[in-house]
């Protein structure tokens, strides 16, 4: 039979050297004394300090443009709205000019407005899955808290439009093959008339 | 320049001579409610950054860091957001008793801090009954912990208030049979005496006073709540126990005197079984430098505040290099480092179950107070090394005997499992 309490002083211990191990001192003496440690402390303090994310972390998602922000791939197609699980993508468009035929900018049809609500979206990345035209991918930015309830959690089409350059940063190995697919199926497809032929990945489906 | 040991004292009775005669009995009641009233508050809110701080390093975390160098000022904010929140009582509870609650449990607790001796000649009145004014005036908060509870008008809050009260009887009876075996040494019940009567040798080192110290202890922190006695108000269970109806001011209330209660048995600890203030004759001025050096190399504190400090220190340890460590440091440094076992233990033990708790006191702690009674007899009548080897052989065997006999019987056998079907 095991002492009286030994495991109680055993529990003791472990809480402990958790507590002396965290000081520099302490680890130092710890490894005087030849007692294996645990990993310290592990708080990242968040506002002076920030964690290095992993390449593959979704939190919301954002309009892809090339080159200029009118320049963006999204044809309002609304996929995404109908296909976002708690609906919280509204999409106006395709817009269309005096005589009601769809406008074209750089060849292609584009959204009047493009609202996400980041209250109700859950970061699933459906919308990134469906789109066609890989319009549509999800940011790593987490810091979308604001005061106002209403108006400033509903980010609109200026608000969502970032750059693929951006994208190619935060998340450089899906970048990497999103333009490589996007760059396949522009060079077989006759050029339309368009003026950015570099960045024209709807041409092929949209004629 | 008076020592160091007795500067308070001094600086009262110099304060005093301004003062007429007539005067004199009332300003010396006034000064003691006055320092022991603005002491308490001022010791529960750094009781509880002291606590937060070591319970996060045990867990790997930094605790509090944002308000103030270090955390510093976390106490003041957080007393800040108990006042201006909103007072909720509940539409069914009884309002009077429901508010009066709280305050009966804090004003025993403060009241417990007229007979500890916080240094030589440093205490608030040295009653002759002072160990019998600490159960009588520490079994009140019971009686607060259940008017509580059943004020609140909540299941939650009426289950937590009885097993309060059954778990705060069951304690009191070992926890006060525990310092008898004291009362048998010492020949006296009060503070101060017991306190003198450790001059040679702290209690916790004889036999009788190693056992009665670590029930004396344990039923203390079972008689304030705190884990891993905290059945009263477990919140994995009964989401806050008996103040799970209590916001804003009055929930400060509670946790004030549950605080103060902590530190308190720790002081009384150190008092009756770790000899009080007294303490090596280690000389000031190591304390002084060691000080001034941790200070010094306080990185975060800004530089005039460090240079502020150390020159202070220094100051200090040149003025009274003659002095040993005062008493009254003696004494919070003892107390503290017991407060260090208690968020030790918190940090440590799960919750005991319900029987688990009341079988410890009840078939354990008990026994064991009334053979340690036997135990103390033994070591008084016989001469040193003969008596404390009796009383050590019969200590252990009790122990022993105790933990065979109340071992479940069950215990190793495999379980077997039947399944309705
Ligand atoms: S990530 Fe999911 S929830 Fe959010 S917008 Fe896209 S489809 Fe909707
Ligand atoms: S983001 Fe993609 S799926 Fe959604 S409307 Fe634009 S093109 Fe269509």
């Amino acid at each position: 039979m095991a002492l009286i309490g030994s495991g109680v002083l055993q529990g003791l211990g472990v809480t402990l050297r958790t507590f002396i191990e965290t000081y520099p001192w302490g680890k130092a003496l710890l490894g005087v004394l030849r007692i294996r440690t645990g990993q310290g402390l592990v708080t990242i303090e968040y506002p002076d300090v920030r964690q290095q994310h992993h390449e593959r972390q979704r939190i919301f998602p954002f309009l892809v443009y090339d080159g200029a922000p009118d320049n963006l791939r999204c044809v309002s197609c609304k996929i995404c709205e109908q296909e976002c699980p708690p609906q919280c993508i509204h999409i106006n468009g395709p817009a269309k000019d005096e005589q009601g035929r769809p406008a074209k900018v750089h060849g292609r049809t584009y959204p009047v407005t493009f609202d996400i609500n980041v209250a109700i979206c859950m970061s699933c990345r459906i919308c990134v899955d469906v789109c066609p035209f890989d319009a549509i991918e999800m940011d790593n930015e987490f810091e979308l808290s604001t005061e106002e309830r209403f108006g400033r959690l509903v980010f609109n089409k200026a608000r969502l439009l970032k750059s693929n350059e951006y994208f190619q940063q935060i998340k450089p190995t899906e970048a990497a093959e999103v333009d490589a697919r996007l760059a396949a199926k522009a060079k077989p497809s006759p050029k339309p008339a368009a003026p950015a032929p570099a960045a024209g990945p709807t041409a092929a489906p949209a004629a | 320049m008076s020592s160091l040991d007795q500067v308070f004292v001094s600086a009262q009775t110099a304060l005093f001579q301004l003062l007429p005669e007539a005067l004199r009995p009332w300003a010396g009641i006034a000064v003691r409610i006055g320092v022991i009233a603005a002491l308490a508050p001022a010791v529960m809110m750094y009781l509880t950054l002291f606590e937060r701080k070591v319970i996060a390093r045990m867990q790997n975390r930094f605790g509090p860091t944002r308000v103030g160098v270090y955390g510093l000022m976390q106490p003041l904010s957080d007393g800040l957001k108990m006042l201006i929140k909103e007072d909720i009582v509940p539409r069914h509870a009884d309002r009077l008793l429901h508010m009066l609650a709280p305050v009966t449990a804090v004003a025993p607790v403060i009241l417990l801090f007229a007979v500890l001796p916080i240094g030589r000649n440093m205490v608030a009145a040295d009653l002759n009954v002072g160990l019998l004014y600490i159960f009588a005036v520490a079994s009140v908060g019971s009686f607060a912990i259940f008017t509580g509870g059943w004020a609140s008008r909540s299941k939650f809050s009426t289950l937590g208030a009885m097993r309060a009260v059954a778990q705060l009887i069951s304690y009191e009876v070992p926890g006060a049979l525990s310092v008898v075996a004291l009362i048998m040494v010492t020949g006296t019940l009060s503070m101060v005496s017991i306190v003198d009567a450790q001059a040679a040798r702290w209690f916790l080192f004889t036999p009788w006073g190693f056992v009665a110290g670590v029930m004396f202890f344990l039923c203390g922190v079972a008689e304030c709540n705190r884990t891993p006695f905290d059945m009263p108000e477990a919140e994995s269970e009964l989401t806050a126990g008996f103040h799970t109806e209590y916001s804003g001011m009055k929930f400060a209330l509670w946790y004030l005197a549950e605080f103060l209660e902590a530190f308190l048995v720790c002081g009384f600890t150190v008092t009756l079984f770790l000899g009080g203030w007294q303490g090596p004759a280690v000389p000031f001025w190591l304390l002084a430098t060691l000080l001034a050096v941790i200070v010094g190399m306080a990185q975060k504190l800004p530089l005039p505040v460090r240079a502020v400090g150390v020159l202070v220190l220094a100051a200090a340890g040149l003025l009274w290099r003659a002095d040993p460590i005062p008493s009254w440091l003696w004494f919070t440094a003892k107390t503290y480092a017991l407060f260090f076992v208690l968020v030790w233990f918190r940090g440590t033990f799960p919750r005991l179950r319900a029987d688990q708790l009341m079988g410890l006191a009840w078939k354990f702690f008990l026994p064991m107070a009334l053979l340690n009674i036997f135990a103390a007899g033994v070591w008084v009548s016989y001469p040193f090394p003969m008596g404390t080897i009796a009383s050590v052989l019969l200590l252990a065997a009790g122990a022993w005997g105790l933990v065979r006999i109340n071992q479940p019987a069950s215990s190793h056998a495999p379980r077997t499992y039947v399944l309705a079907d």
